[in-house]
């Protein structure tokens, strides 16, 4: 096996709450593996029932924008605000909007 | 119901609390802040075990003693759990080692408990504590063959605590009179007959882990009649200095 490094990888993690429909970005830890990871997320970030599912994702395999990117990226949709599907009328009977 | 069902409820809750209270001492002391919060979160599942448990011995034997007069009113010759939860913590490999020979053992327990027994209030609080113990086989199984298949000095070390340890876990299957009379009224079956079970669960994780199978060497016993090691008295002074400084102190 390879040289053990000083400090296990970082590990972002994602938590699906009991209500929720999507998994929300709730922090991150260390851990050796994946494997740990998940077990890891489990004992940091769901032991006052926060969730019901755990996505753990390598921090290094994240791509994020770039902040000096800010004006160029999000800027433009400013005046747009026909983007927004604010102007339609929507019958009762649709739910979940 | 037992007549002696008190006493085999009282080793069952000590097992827990004792260990629970050993954990406990690695809050803030865990070799990594993910690890610490894994320890403690298994030491106060225990603990709840324990309470639960503590309780219910408590109510059968019927001399009105309460959970925390059975944790904080008995002197070490009183306790009745296992040598091998007593011992001191160690380095984190005898930790983990231990903590997986105990909870191989508990799932076991638990899982006869809540599929047997004839006894309905035992078994609820088994059900809702097996799911706890099998999480904690699963982490402390993990954390053995991390150990025992990692670097030359972890599974070296790992090899060394499970050396010692080993001959304190025959005693799990020990039986006398008291299991005996339980098993005989359909509480809990003999410990002697969890131990086939246990073994080839531990031989597969330290076969995962690289690591040899003891020889049975000398036993350690007398856990389950109140002859512990020196270890325990020092833990319990210190578990039971306040309630016992000062009865009846509340927050």
């Amino acid at each position: 096996m390879s040289a053990p490094k000083a400090e296990w990888p970082l590990w972002e993690v994602f938590v699906r709450s009991r209500q929720g429909l999507s998994h929300k970005h709730v922090g991150s830890l260390h851990a050796a593996d994946a494997t740990m990871a998940i077990s890891n997320a489990r004992d940091v970030y769901t032991r006052r029932q926060e969730g019901t599912s755990i996505w753990v994702v390598k921090a290094e395999d994240i791509t994020a924008s770039s902040p000096s990117d800010k004006d160029v990226l999000f800027d433009p949709a400013n005046d747009k605000v026909y983007r927004h599907p604010t102007f339609y009328d929507l019958p009762d009977e649709v739910k979940n909007m | 119901m037992a007549a002696q069902d008190h006493e085999w409820i009282l080793r069952f809750g000590d097992d827990a609390l004792v260990l629970a209270q050993r954990l406990s001492e690695w809050c803030s002391h865990g070799p990594a802040l993910e690890e610490d919060i894994a320890l403690s979160n298994i030491a106060l599942d225990l603990l709840g075990q324990a309470r639960a448990l503590l309780t219910l011995a408590g109510q059968r034997e019927g001399r009105g003693r309460d959970e925390d007069a059975l944790a904080y009113f008995r002197t070490d010759r009183e306790y009745r759990n296992a040598l091998l939860v007593e011992l001191p913590n160690g380095h984190f490999g005898d930790t983990i080692v231990r903590q997986m020979l105990f909870d191989q053992f508990a799932v076991l327990r638990y899982e006869a408990l809540a599929n047997q027994t004839v006894d309905r209030e035992l078994a609820a609080i088994a059900s809702k504590a097996l799911k706890e113990v099998r999480y904690h086989a699963a982490h402390s199984a993990q954390w053995v063959v991390r150990l025992g298949d990692g670097t030359e000095e972890s599974h070296q070390r790992a090899q060394a605590s499970l050396d010692v340890l080993w001959s304190y876990t025959a005693e799990l299957f020990e039986d006398d009179a008291v299991s005996q009379a339980c098993s005989d009224a359909g509480v809990m079956p003999l410990n002697a007959g969890f131990e086939a079970s246990w073994t080839a669960q531990v031989e597969a994780i330290l076969s995962e882990a690289t690591l040899s199978c003891p020889e049975s060497s000398a036993l350690h016993t007398g856990g389950r009649n109140g002859r512990h090691t020196e270890h325990l008295s020092y833990m319990l002074a210190e578990m039971q200095v306040l309630p016992r400084t000062y009865p009846g102190a509340a927050w």
